[in-house]
């Protein structure tokens, strides 16, 4: 070994230094919710279903090599060119295409090609946000979603849902209060289609409900919309865009769940005024997305019938999500609720009260098995009880005994505490916000808030099995 | 030159910090002219240490088999020497209950307190005499797990409703957990560091929150969270008086080559109750050893050289 031949690392005075020169935003980033545990659920022992990792597996590698070589004999110097910031037209056509299967037509014109879906909020929040300004999400809302709004220093409001998505009437008053209050609402977040992390569906009512309203208060809607293709049951319903017609929605989606996350290839449709301000964003963040990607995936839809792949994926992932749903009833114990997605990644499950699920997660994990705890889709402290569970990225078998080991470590919390609460159960709390305030949450705006009601709105309607009360547990 | 191997990651949930504490030492260990042997710990510990047959280990690690004790008894049965205290001291520390109770009846003040066992409630009824323990301790009580390092599982319980909720968080990390008088003061670490082997006090780290009421695991480890202050601004009485009872915990648990010990300066009444000591402390950029061995002229080259010095010479 040479000596010295490693820079030496920052010294406790560096780091002093830089703590100076960090920008006021830093203060309010949230490192995705508890990093260092959640790093240990990447281990390879561990059955995570703490992903949202759509399955690649099933891709076959030589599609893929023989896509690769079109891509290098018809457009090899392309490929490995800038391109123009809005994204190639070639891409563009076959974006409109996705979109039309999903009933919206589009001027290739009118879209904005971007690196992952995730990018299109960041350049929303770029182009919208000022510090303080106010973005309405559903509570939970997509955790990665969380780090980019605090980034931006947004002030999020959540709104509760229920099975028919965000509650309108909630939303309302949430309106009325901003306006009292004279806060500055920018944009409204929204997953209506198999909701990450919630796994339900925004109501044909409730859409057509939040476009007029949008429309009537001239206020503008984030539609993320990554997972409407993957419908597992039912019947789709329009996408907020097309009852708005591209007014006031901002329309954004993605390859990820289509194709492949690997390529980082989205995009967004916007009324023009704010797709030209976004573009300008996308210019100063990264020029254009990747040349590679977009000629691979350009390649891919000229190929052949895209959807037939989308197809295989979607018998895949019904019989995991099924595979799970059963699981859940099988071993989780009657106190905990979950909901029943019709599509999409994720299933979202409600603890009783007194679980912690940043604690369970630790408790998991010496069982190796892991999931999100619902803290991540919250910034006001809500979700203590509540986990995230990600059917799509593993197979059945590790599903059935990932869920079975999830279940026994809460039968065990629950036993536990019924043995406690059993000598004294009249002072009890029966429902409600996580009692042990540890850590006392704050808005994005800095006045401390009540810790809110458990979501039960959402635990309510969807329960399987439907919840009783314990004998003698009060 | 000697061959230094550096154990770190392991399976604890501190995994993520012991790789950042050496991924430092590391390179300390390579810039003070030793070869340095990367042991991500794991099924191969000890079939790597056979093969590498290494001059001494540098234990990195932080939290379950890395700071209690396990790796330690390896090192002993496989004959290699190795930083910081030995299997008895690191038994010691990792469990808050054993330490506590050493402390209390060797007569040093740490807080009142109980400790459980799981069964102790799902067999013997334990949860009755809870009303006896809260009025004893009055609330608000720190309820933790008996052998976690981090803050990780440590809640507030305010009133007794919330003592069930508390006490099934501190089961997730450990069959064993205490109910604790809550301290309200000021959060002080006393780092020690042997000189010949002798041991002496570093100056002292005050962690100040910056934002929530508690510093939480997450902000012990970020930039900017907590704010750290050293030497920490007190009565030079205060100090002092600081120093001398970790100096007298270092002793008791037979600690060696370096620790830190965890106090609270109670607001009220300006007493000192020690809380907890750990065998080995973080070494990450913002540690409170590597600080305040910082504060005392000792850089981070310098304080892992002194920390091997003593291995290296036996």
């Amino acid at each position: 070994m040479n000596p010295g031949s490693r820079p030496p690392r920052s010294t406790v005075r560096d780091i002093e230094r830089y703590a100076s020169l960090f920008a006021e935003r830093t203060q309010v980033m949230k490192s995705s919710a508890m990093r260092d545990l959640m790093a240990l659920t990447e281990r390879e022992d561990v059955i995570s279903l703490a992903g949202g990792l759509p399955d690649t597996s099933t891709f076959p590698p030589e599609s893929y090599a023989s896509l690769m070589r079109t891509v290098a004999a018809e457009c090899c110097a392309r490929a490995l060119q800038y391109g123009p910031t809005e994204g190639f037209s070639r891409l563009k056509r076959c974006i409109a295409e996705v979109m039309s299967a999903e009933g919206m037509e589009i001027d290739p014109d009118d879209l904005l090609v971007t690196t992952g879906g995730q990018q299109v909020i960041d350049l929303v929040c770029k182009t919208l946000i000022d510090p303080g300004d106010v973005i309405v999400a559903e509570a939970p809302t997509y955790p990665g979603a969380v780090p980019t709004f605090c980034a931006y220093q947004a002030d999020v409001v959540q709104v509760t849902m229920d099975r028919d998505g965000m509650r309108i009437d909630q939303l309302l008053e949430t309106l009325d209060e901003l306006d009292r209050t004279g806060r500055r609402l920018k944009f409204i977040y929204t997953v209506p289609n198999f909701h990450n992390p919630a796994g339900v569906t925004m109501s044909l009512q409730r859409r057509r409900d939040l476009v007029r309203i949008a429309a009537e208060r001239e206020l503008l809607v984030l539609e993320d919309n990554p997972y409407g293709l993957l419908r597992y049951e039912g019947t789709a319903l329009p996408t907020l865009r097309s009852l708005d017609g591209g007014e006031f929605v901002i329309y954004a989606s993605t390859f990820s769940k289509i194709l492949s996350p690997g390529v980082r290839l989205g995009w967004t449709a916007a009324p023009p005024p704010v797709l030209q301000k976004m573009s300008i964003g996308k210019q100063s963040a990264d020029l254009c997305s990747s040349s590679v990607s977009q000629c691979f995936v350009a390649a891919y839809f000229d190929s052949g019938p895209w959807h037939e792949y989308v197809r295989s994926l979607i018998e895949i992932y019904r019989r995991r999500r099924d595979v799970m749903l059963d699981s859940l009833a099988e071993h989780f114990p009657r106190e905990a609720e979950w909901t029943h997605p019709e599509g999409g990644l994720f299933i979202w499950a409600t603890m009783p009260a007194y679980i912690d699920t940043n604690d369970l997660l630790a408790r998991a994990l010496e069982e190796h098995v892991a999931f999100v705890p619902g803290r991540a889709a919250f910034v006001d402290g809500r979700g203590g009880s509540a986990m995230r569970l990600n059917f799509s990225g593993v197979g059945e078998d590790d599903i059935r005994e990932g869920i079975r080991r999830i279940g026994e470590v809460v039968r065990e919390q629950v036993d536990l505490y019924d043995t406690l609460t059993g000598a004294r159960a009249a002072a009890m709390p029966q429902t409600g916000a996580d009692p042990v305030t540890a850590h006392r949450q704050r808005s994005a705006g800095g006045e401390e808030r009540e810790p809110l009601q458990e979501d039960a709105e959402l635990a309510k309607v969807l329960r399987l099995p439907a919840k009783r009360k314990r004998a003698g547990s009060g | 030159m000697s061959r230094v191997a550096v154990l770190k990651g392991g399976r604890s949930l501190e995994r993520q910090v012991s790789l950042k504490s050496g991924g430092r030492v590391e390179d300390a260990v390579e810039r003070l002219g030793h070869e340095v042997i990367s042991i991500d710990v794991g099924a191969d510990l000890v079939a790597r240490l056979s093969s590498e047959a290494p001059d001494a280990a540098f234990v990195a690690l932080h939290g379950r088999d890395g700071e209690d004790g396990t790796v330690q008894e390896l090192l002993e049965v496989m004959g290699i020497p190795y930083t910081g205290s030995g299997v008895s001291a690191c038994i010691r520390m990792a469990d808050k209950v054993l330490s506590k109770h050493a402390m209390r009846d060797r007569g040093i003040p740490t807080p009142d307190f109980f400790a459980f066992s799981e069964t102790a409630f799902r067999e013997l009824g334990a949860a009755q005499a809870l009303p006896a323990i809260e009025e004893r301790l009055k609330f608000p009580i720190v309820v933790k797990p008996a052998g976690q390092g981090s803050a990780l599982g440590i809640k507030f319980a305010r009133t007794a409703a919330d003592i069930p909720a508390a006490l099934v968080a501190a089961f997730s990390y450990d069959r064993k957990v205490l109910l604790e008088r809550h301290v309200t003061g000021r959060d002080l670490a006393v780092s020690i560091l042997d000189e010949g082997g002798v041991p002496r006090p570093l100056p002292i780290v005050e962690a100040v929150p910056q934002q929530e009421d508690f510093y939480d695991f997450e902000s012990r480890y970020e930039i900017g969270r907590t704010r750290f202050v050293c030497p920490a601004s007190l009565d030079d009485a205060v100090t002092e008086r600081a120093s001398e009872l970790a100096l007298e915990v270092y002793a008791l648990l037979g600690c060696s080559g370096f620790g830190r010990v965890d106090l609270m300066l109670e607001r009220d009444t300006d007493a000192l109750y020690v809380l907890e000591a750990n065998a080995i402390p973080g070494l990450t950029e913002t540690s409170l050893l590597p600080q305040a061995a910082d504060a005392a002229g000792i850089g981070f080259d310098a304080l892992v050289a002194r920390i091997l010095e003593t291995v290296l010479s036996r």
